[in-house]
């Protein structure tokens, strides 16, 4: 498969794997709270390498805002289930974006090529899991700045891992 | 050649500095905390919701204990009361040490300060004591 399309999560993040992954990009956004409002930055993003990663990216922001979406509708007691998980956002032709949205705000995009029926719903839910783990022990590295980007070297190899297993 | 044009820290500005170096680190040390603590959780149905879990969950994760009085206006200010504080306990009651209690809740403070705002909430926290080893914690939301 050539190309994988991202989307931004909170926290820029992207997994990068080659050759047939599944996975195109993995991201991580992190709201910060701006004077007057949120602002979506990304701490991780990595692909798979592709001929039009500008695509990605773009998939990725618009899908944050299904996941400001969703998250509102939360808040106002509309959804009642309270997860942590978001669920597919959004299908479009090529591929089918994940959400996922932590207590503190963090959110995680993953995009999958559509070809790919494989991928149940539970291997995603355990990916998000592993990444919200992974994110959790970023914070608590007191050599880590809350909002800087993630430069973790096992952060990274746990989402180069996700990404090339997912074949 | 060098001389010396500022005048050494007070002891009352150098005691004003270490409590906001331990607040400091106490608000890092929260952020990761919280992080960690929510990670099972649900997610918070609002501001209530947060403050009752920082009472229950957060309180008996640090201190085996849960906060024993929350009170609030509704209006963003708290006030969380723990008549037998953790950190206060060893030391003995009465009014001789009252004056040295603040240095033991200001790490404390940090650790909820922290917390709230890595849950998007910006607030400032400060605690008093009056009666050992009851301390009571305010926390006042500020609004964005």
């Amino acid at each position: 498969m050539d190309g994988f399309e991202s989307n931004g999560f909170t926290e820029d993040r992207c997994i990068k794997s080659g050759g047939d992954s599944v996975v195109e990009q993995i991201c991580s956004f992190r709201n910060h709270l701006v004077k007057g409002g949120l602002q979506n930055y990304p701490l991780y993003i990595k692909t798979v390498p592709t001929e039009n990663e500008l695509k990605f990216h773009y998939t990725v922001h618009t899908s944050l805002d299904v996941v400001e979406e969703k998250i509102s509708a939360v808040g106002k007691a509309l959804v009642d289930q309270r997860e942590l998980y978001l669920g597919l956002l959004y299908p479009t032709e090529d591929y089918k974006v994940y959400g996922y949205v932590t207590n503190t705000k963090v959110k995680f995009v993953i995009v999958v090529d559509s070809s790919n029926i494989a991928l149940r719903d539970n291997e995603i839910r355990s990916m998000f899991r592993k990444l919200h783990n992974s994110y959790t022990d970023v914070m608590c590295n007191p050599f880590y700045n809350p909002g800087d980007l993630i430069q973790s070297k096992v952060f990274d190899n746990m989402v180069s891992g996700m990404m090339v297993q997912v074949c | 050649m060098c001389s010396r044009t500022t005048n050494p820290p007070s002891p009352r500005e150098e005691h004003g500095k270490s409590i906001s170096t331990l607040e400091g680190m106490g608000f890092r040390a929260g952020q990761g905390l919280i992080e960690r603590f929510t990670k099972e959780t649900p997610s918070f149905k609002d501001e209530l919701d947060i403050m009752k879990f920082i009472c229950k969950e957060f309180w008996t994760n640090l201190f085996r204990k849960q906060i024993d009085n929350l009170r609030t206006n509704h209006q963003g200010t708290y006030v969380l009361q723990d008549n037998r504080f953790r950190l206060l306990t060893p030391v003995s009651n009465g009014k001789q040490y009252l004056e040295e209690a603040p240095k033991f809740l200001a790490f404390t403070c940090g650790l909820v300060r922290g917390a709230l705002s890595n849950l998007g909430i910006d607030s400032t926290v400060t605690a008093e004591v009056s009666v050992m080893p009851a301390c009571k914690f305010h926390i006042i939301m500020q609004k964005s």
